[in-house]
């Protein structure tokens, strides 16, 4: 049985397994307008505080990345060399790094960075991704071969060694980190939009909108691609949330961000060699990196809970 | 099921091949002329630059290029060091014991830690010793592991002083320093794959603890514990066999940071040291090698997978 016939089998014994009253919602949900009915997922979403609270935290960190700048206390690229690696103070909430900047300045302008090359790629990430998985799912075939196989070769790497054998060859820089961390994560986008049109594009309506007429074009824009939206919401926020994680840790490595910007990656890797002058300088950015990357997975969790109550544990 | 496995084994084999081909003409996308990337800015002079350009073979077709490192390849000997000068196979042979050791110990580490504490979460559902091991686990997902190490350096090297920052010492010279230098960077590395086995071990334990025959267990009077450990944590152990070896290929991908936070000298600071000295035949044999590695654990996983679970479709 090849990959394409198990995926029709599979899709046959959900849609027979189902029971006729979800079928009704759903043929249901298809004929109201697209508005109303993501209005009301959303206020669903916004129900459980397993999505409202990592929203806020998330809120936050987007803000802190939009008005970080412009509200720091210090200038955070200068270097103030009467006062390397002092303790927190009222001048220096936090205190300084070896070279006398503040780390309070510099956490918060990391954060700009972090979330600038995480949401950036991800946004590449699932464009190219959601592209690959309905070209590949629609039309099967050769497309399902091209797609998927090239998505195989990249899941052969652990991600963090493809991006350093990348950065290594082509050099550190802010769109070299953000076209190969796009690239890596596509993948998840292509493997969930794939599964999910394999489902959707054998059920009623997608049948009856061939039958009167409706191209291929309009029939994965209009007809499939609304309805495999959920899972793609849930990916990206998990995404992002490996995208900090990938960002901070290449750029920790010295393969990332390059400094003298700060980055919370190259923060940490500054300040392995000073933490028990200033513990802060260790401490301030892996509090950061932390709370994003527990904020977008939480939200990515809270957020399968909502929109697909089939996979609530 | 036959079948399975040799198209899967072709599959890799296939696998292994387009990465050579990757790795191999990587060294044509570096932006400029290689050589004079490797050589850098000083003044080097006509016949260094032609003597480099002759040693990475530069200066002939690419495809002569191509099929005479893979032909290296094919006889186990990726060439030499740009920059020492000695056969890199004698540095992997050196350096991917450490690189082993480190995973396999961190491994069994994550294994005892998360486990236990799987079945604990399960047997105390939604109670505090649940809602404790959860976060944890949570937490473990979520805290870089280039953040765990420094504050395990921080606390228990330069706080209580137990445990050196970093380091290596050979297991022949000194055992006990060398294991306390293990300590850290395997600790490190063993919470974030405990963290999964935790997740999984309670899923799968509350699973199985749903199942007709643990009631079944339970009514004929067979106390908890016996219910837990014979009934069904064999049982629930399935799935978590084959997460265990999706976890070498995360710990692998993880263990670049650790080493390098450790100064571990496995095969990862190998080509670390390798990419900032422009040292492309070593990044280009180092790379090779992990892909290897990664397409044979991910071929063990799928074959482990297909073994444990009978549901799974061969042909």
């Amino acid at each position: 049985m090849t990959e394409q016939q198990a995926g029709k089998t599979q899709s046959a014994t959900s849609s027979a397994s189902e029971s006729s009253k979800r079928r009704l919602q759903e043929s249901g949900a298809d004929k109201l307008s697209s508005l109303p009915a993501r209005r009301s997922t959303f206020q669903v979403a916004m129900a459980n505080p397993r999505v409202w609270i990592p929203s806020i935290a998330v809120l936050l960190l987007v803000v802190l990345a939009i008005i970080g700048p412009s509200i720091v206390p210090h200038d955070p690229l200068r270097i103030n060399s009467g006062d390397m690696l002092q303790g927190p103070s009222s001048t220096y909430w936090a205190g300084t790094d070896d070279r006398g900047r503040d780390l309070l300045s510099r956490t918060i302008v990391g954060t700009r960075t972090s979330m600038i090359v995480a949401i950036v790629s991800v946004v590449f990430a699932t464009i190219i991704g959601v592209t690959f998985g309905l070209v590949g799912g629609y039309f099967g075939g050769i497309w399902e071969f091209i797609t998927m196989r090239t998505v195989d070769v990249l899941l052969t790497f652990p991600p963090i060694l493809l991006a350093i054998v990348v950065v290594a060859f082509l050099g550190p820089s802010m769109t070299n980190l953000i076209g190969v961390i796009a690239i890596l994560y596509m993948t998840r986008f292509a493997r969930i939009t794939f599964g999910s049109v394999a489902q959707v594009k054998r059920r009623e309506y997608v049948e009856a909108a061939r039958v009167v007429g409706a191209g291929n074009t309009r029939i994965i824009l209009r007809y499939i691609l609304p309805n495999i939206t959920a899972p793609i919401f849930v990916q990206i926020s998990l995404t992002v949330g490996f995208a900090i994680l990938l960002e901070s840790g290449l750029s920790f490595l010295g393969l990332g961000t390059p400094p003298p910007a700060p980055s919370w990656g190259n923060m940490i890797s500054a300040a392995r060699s000073y933490m028990q002058d200033n513990p802060a300088f260790v401490l301030m950015p892996s509090l950061m990196i932390s709370i994003a990357i527990l904020a977008f997975n939480t939200l990515g969790d809270g957020l399968r809970d909502s929109l697909d109550p089939r996979l609530r544990q | 099921m036959a079948r399975y496995v040799v198209r899967r084994l072709l599959q890799a084999v296939a696998m292994v091949f387009v990465v050579a081909t990757i790795v191999a003409l990587a060294i044509h996308a570096v932006p400029g002329d290689p050589v004079y990337v490797i050589l850098g800015e000083e003044q080097v002079t006509e016949a260094r630059v032609e003597a480099v350009r002759d040693e990475l073979g530069l200066n002939r077709p690419i495809h002569e290029q191509y099929f005479e490192w893979l032909g290296n390849i094919a006889r186990g000997d990726p060439g030499n060091s740009l920059i020492s000068g000695r056969p890199i196979r004698d540095d992997l042979i050196l350096r991917i014991p450490r690189t082993l050791e480190l995973g396999l110990s961190s491994l069994i580490i994550s294994i005892i830690i998360g486990i236990p504490l799987g079945v604990i979460a399960a047997n105390t559902r939604n109670r505090w010793p649940d809602i404790f091991i959860t976060s944890f686990s949570v937490l473990g997902l979520s805290i870089p592991v280039f953040v765990i190490g420094p504050l395990l350096i921080l606390f228990f090297a330069l706080y209580i002083g137990v445990l050196p920052t970093s380091g290596y010492v050979p297991f022949g010279e000194d055992p006990l320093r060398h294991l306390s230098r293990l300590a850290l960077p395997a600790i490190s590395l063993g919470i974030l794959s405990a963290a999964t086995i935790i997740r999984m071990t309670r899923s799968s334990m509350l699973e199985v603890l749903g199942e007709d025959y643990v009631r079944t267990a339970r009514a004929k009077g067979v106390t908890q514990r016996s219910v837990l450990m014979v009934h069904a944590l064999r049982n629930a152990l399935i799935p978590v066999v084959a997460i265990i070896g999706l976890q070498m290929g995360t710990l692998l991908g993880s263990s670049v940071l650790v080493e390098q936070i450790f100064n571990w000298p496995g095969v990862n600071t190998y080509l670390l040291t390798a990419i900032n000295q422009r040292d492309y035949p070593v990044v280009q044999a180092v790379v090779l090698l992990i892909a290897i590695v990664f397409i044979l654990i991910n071929l063990l996983t799928d074959l482990t997978y297909a073994f444990l679970d009978p549901r799974i479709k061969y042909d």
